[in-house]
């Protein structure tokens, strides 16, 4: 037989093939019937995908299609521009997006570090115990729906900050515009103190997980050279885990941009754009809030270009966070 | 059975011929006798409950390479973190007896344990370059512990990678992450990290076992060349190693330190017969 | 540098200039002001949670009785207003989005860890699940808004199943991307074996790799439930509000958060107890759901 090798005494002798190929036809039954369930399904967790995708493209087409009459009337000094005359029907975002990203700023500063140390805590300092309750009350903290810190902002938080807090801010640091003025509790501070509170646990959970990640022979090792546990997190801990810790505050930062009950029910409604922290304002999201459903004619389209405006600022964040982490992951030689 | 024969004898060959080898070392020990730089008293360590070291006693020789050996699980690690008290990050791990460096109790809680560390480095089981640049790994002893001029720093880490036999290959390579070198490189970062600082006593924890045949025989290189200016102990499994590298070898089996002795006399006259049924390959 | 300098204890004597002992007791210092504020700012967490729930339990907890729990609202300075068409409103939504969007997320979470895995399409299909996620929900109402309420192309009127879907859009990219996280962990030596036993590519999914991932799916869509029941926004602008009973979901629809929305800033003392009293409500469905997505989780890892 050609190919075959000689034969060993003992082994048997090979069956030749079938002359069509088709065997005993023991499979082709099972195939057929597989193959169709395959396909099926096969199509419709595609169709979940591009559920998922054509969503994103129709959110993006539908608000540019319902700008478009805003965008033709007003143009770019949309954006910078701080009119609001609903009667005269001139209108422009600065005012909305000043206080968007004043009050981003005011969370990300404070929520940032805390959450880091608070981090830091929970996996390096505390006994097991004590991390659980801690962590389960991060946990709960992240659950609690926005409109309920807006409520308790509103209510009990915000003459806490009257009574208190922007009265000692403005005998210490008074001096600087941003702490000057009239003080009712309600306003920028209040809600960027607010957003803190609600981007802490998001931040500090995930990175906790990050800094459980660190290989304890890479901490070990900086021990070993006599380093404190400050300075093996500031060394070790934290460039090891630097690509998470990113992840981890942009996902804050997205959660703080598009918050909006939280943040309506202390800002206020003013459309001036003022100094002081201690002043009302608004932003995007509360702007929308509060006019959207009595917006007509042309404030309806300022409105959604507005939202436009919010959606490209989320989306551009997404990308460079994406591109960013990307970068790091293929220079970071791990 | 004849196979066992065999094996035994070629193993025992070998462990003879490693240990009298002739040294290429670069630094002999200096022809004094060896002096005591560490004495170990009545160690015990226990693990929450189980108590995992017993009564260890041993006196290690100064400017020389002491080998521990045993079978996994025996105790040689937990023996050997104990000198840096790096087994104190942990809650539940707790040492009693006495560490006597130079004199002075280690393991006294008013020993200073930054201090020590300065004074005792250690090696890992895999190499563990910090996620800096070369240069910032192995200065980053160095100015943890001190203000130091960048003139200065620049030519302390490049004479901790020369004495780590490391420097030619990095000269260049200098600013690039510590991960970027090979396995064998970055456990030479380590050592030249590690002997930034100027220790006495460098501890090795199965330094090689992570690291390709190649890797191991210069770093096996590296710490005969070390020997002249560190007291090193290191920890192994692999026994052909203990026989090339040590002076003295300590074995170790459940615990306890069962024979101690110059290496030569342990590999190839051993007086307790656990230590010669380990080392004819009967257990471990 | 000259001839190769090795390090040893005498040689390289630091000149006083160039290198000094940097203080211990300061380095310590600063080990211990870092150990003191992560330990309070673990505290800020715990404080305010506290004071949160505490704020809400007593203030909602004064808003409860049975008449709150079964009548309709009433105009502010009538007695025995509730939230019952409220309450029935939030669970219809929520299940007609959970009914729409979990199947959909699950669909699209086994794409990407089985079909998709490292490919072009599914790093697309992840980005855009990410921006779905990142997306404010306000925005979402716009878009439901845009699309099925105003009139161009929408019904011209508010309608609960608007609510529902924009409800069902949030849950759909957050059931996917945990889907896709929990089904990646179950090991490739399962399915190998299962296909290896001639099983059909589909029933190996569903019937073995699902069992496998059971615990994570479940806890997954139970959290994305959760998340969704507690939303305002995207209902402010689909769903808005109403006054009275659910009869159909093709007009305005009662449901708890917009109604807090309406009344808590209002300047009527009873309306601003009714808020807080279905603050109440709300934060303990939330809650429960969570403890109970927590318990699910635990139970299976046992």
């Amino acid at each position: 037989m050609a190919g075959y090798p000689e034969a060993h005494p003992g082994l048997p002798t090979p069956t030749p093939l079938a002359d069509d190929g088709r065997g005993t036809g023991w499979t082709s039954n099972v195939a057929r019937s597989r193959n169709t369930g395959d396909l099926i399904f096969q199509s419709l967790t595609g169709l979940g995908a591009v559920v998922v995708v054509a969503v994103v493209g129709a959110i993006l087409l539908l608000l540019l299609w319902k700008s478009m009459p805003s965008i033709q009337r007003f143009g770019l000094g949309f954006i910078t521009s701080s009119d609001w005359d609903p009667l005269h029907e001139r209108f422009g975002a600065w005012p909305s997006i000043y206080g968007t990203l004043v009050t981003t700023a005011i969370a990300m500063l404070l929520a940032v570090p805390l959450s880091l140390v608070t981090a830091l805590f929970l996996v390096d300092l505390s006994p097991p115990w004590l991390s659980r309750i801690v962590g389960t009350g991060l946990e709960l903290l992240a659950a609690v729906p926005s409109i309920i810190y807006g409520m308790w902002g509103m209510t009990v938080f915000a003459s806490f900050m009257q009574r208190w807090i922007e009265p000692g801010l403005a005998g210490t640091l008074g001096f600087l515009p941003l702490f000057q003025g009239q003080m009712n509790g309600m306003g920028m501070l209040t809600a960027g103190l607010i957003l803190a509170l609600m981007i802490l646990p998001y931040i500090c959970a995930v990175s906790r997980d990050v800094f459980r990640m660190t290989p304890g022979v890479l901490k070990e090792s900086a021990y070993g050279m006599g380093a404190t546990t400050w300075e093996v997190t500031r060394d070790v801990t934290i460039p090891y885990g630097m690509r998470g810790i990113l992840g981890a505050v942009f996902l804050g930062l997205a959660r703080a941009i598009g918050e909006t009950m939280a943040v309506t029910f202390v800002i206020g409604d003013n459309r001036h754009v003022a100094a002081s922290l201690f002043a009302s304002g608004n932003t995007i999201s509360s702007t929308l809030a509060n006019q959207f459903n009595e917006a007509t004619g042309i404030k309806y389209s300022v409105l959604v270009e507005l939202g436009l405006v919010l959606f490209l600022i989320t989306v551009a964040f997404e990308i460079f966070a994406h591109l960013w982490l990307r970068r790091l992951r293929n220079a970071g030689g791990r | 059975m004849i196979v066992d024969q065999l094996q035994d004898n070629a193993s025992q060959k070998s462990l003879r011929e490693a240990v009298d080898k002739p040294r290429a070392a670069t630094t002999a020990p200096s022809g004094q006798p060896p002096t005591v730089k560490i004495s170990v008293r009545s160690l015990n360590f226990y693990y929450g409950q189980h108590q995992a070291l017993f009564d260890n006693n041993i006196d290690i020789c100064g400017n020389r390479v002491t080998a521990v050996i045993g079978p996994s699980g025996c105790g040689k690690s937990t023996h050997l973190r104990a000198y840096n008290r790096i087994y104190q990050l942990y809650r539940e791990h707790r040492a009693e007896g006495q560490i006597l460096l130079d004199g002075k109790n280690l393991l006294d809680p008013s020993t200073d344990e930054l201090l020590l560390r300065k004074r005792v480095g250690m090696i890992f089981q895999k190499p563990t370059p910090f996620p800096m640049t070369v240069f910032d790994n192995v200065a980053y002893g160095l100015r943890l512990h001190n203000k130091i001029s960048k003139q200065e720093l620049s030519a302390r880490v490049e004479a901790a990678l020369q004495s780590a036999a490391l420097w030619d290959e990095v000269k260049n390579k200098l600013d690039k992450p510590g991960t970027a070198l090979s396995g064998g490189q970055q456990q030479r970062l380590c050592i030249a990290r590690a002997i930034a600082v100027e220790p006495d006593v460098l501890l090795m924890d199965e330094p090689c076992s992570a690291i390709d045949p190649v890797g191991t025989a210069r770093i096996e290189d590296l710490i005969d060349s070390l020997r002249a200016n560190f007291t090193i102990i290191i920890v192994t499994h692999n026994m052909q190693q203990a026989a090339r590298v040590s002076d003295f070898t300590a074995f170790f089996y459940q615990g306890k330190i069962v024979e101690y002795g110059p290496t030569k006399h342990i590999f190839t006259n051993p007086t307790q017969k656990q230590t010669e049924d380990y080392i004819t390959g009967r257990f471990g | 540098m000259a001839a190769t300098v090795t390090i040893s204890p005498q040689t390289l004597r630091p000149l006083a200039e160039t290198m000094r002992p940097r203080s211990m007791a300061w380095r310590r210092g600063v080990d211990l002001l870092v150990r003191v504020i992560a330990s309070l700012s673990a505290c800020v967490g715990l404080i305010a949670l506290t004071w949160i729930l505490l704020t809400v339990c007593i203030r909602g907890g004064a808003a409860i009785s049975w008449t709150f729990l079964t009548q309709l609202p009433t105009p502010p300075g009538v007695s025995g207003g509730g939230v019952s068409n409220a309450i029935v409103g939030t669970c219809l939504m929520t299940l007609l989005a959970g009914l729409a969007g979990i199947p959909l997320g699950l669909l699209a979470g086994v794409y990407l860890a089985e079909y998709g895995k490292n490919s072009a399409v599914a790093s697309a299909v992840r980005f855009a699940a990410n921006i779905l996620m990142g997306t404010p929900s306000i925005l979402i109402g716009v878009f439901i808004n845009v699309l099925l309420v105003s009139p161009p192309i929408g019904l011209g009127h508010y309608s609960g199943y608007a609510g529902a879907a924009a409800l069902a859009i949030i849950v759909l990219p957050v059931v996917a991307r945990t889907s896709e996280d929990m089904l990646r962990l179950v090991p490739d030596t399962l399915r190998e074996s299962a296909l290896a036993l001639g099983c059909p590519r589909w029933r190996m999914t569903l019937d073995i790799i699902f069992r496998a991932a059971r615990g994570g799916l479940l806890t997954g869509v139970i959290l994305a439930i959760a998340r969704v029941s507690g939303e305002t926004a995207p209902l402010l602008f689909t769903a808005l509000n109403s006054e009275y009973s659910v009869r159909s979901l093709d007009e305005q629809t009662a449901n708890l958060t917009v109604f807090i929305a309406n009344k808590g800033p209002s300047p009527y003392a009873d309306w601003q107890q009714m808020a807080w009293g279905a603050s109440l409500l709300i934060t303990l469905g939330v809650l429960s759901l969570i403890l109970i997505a927590r318990f699910t989780l635990r139970e299976r890892k046992s």
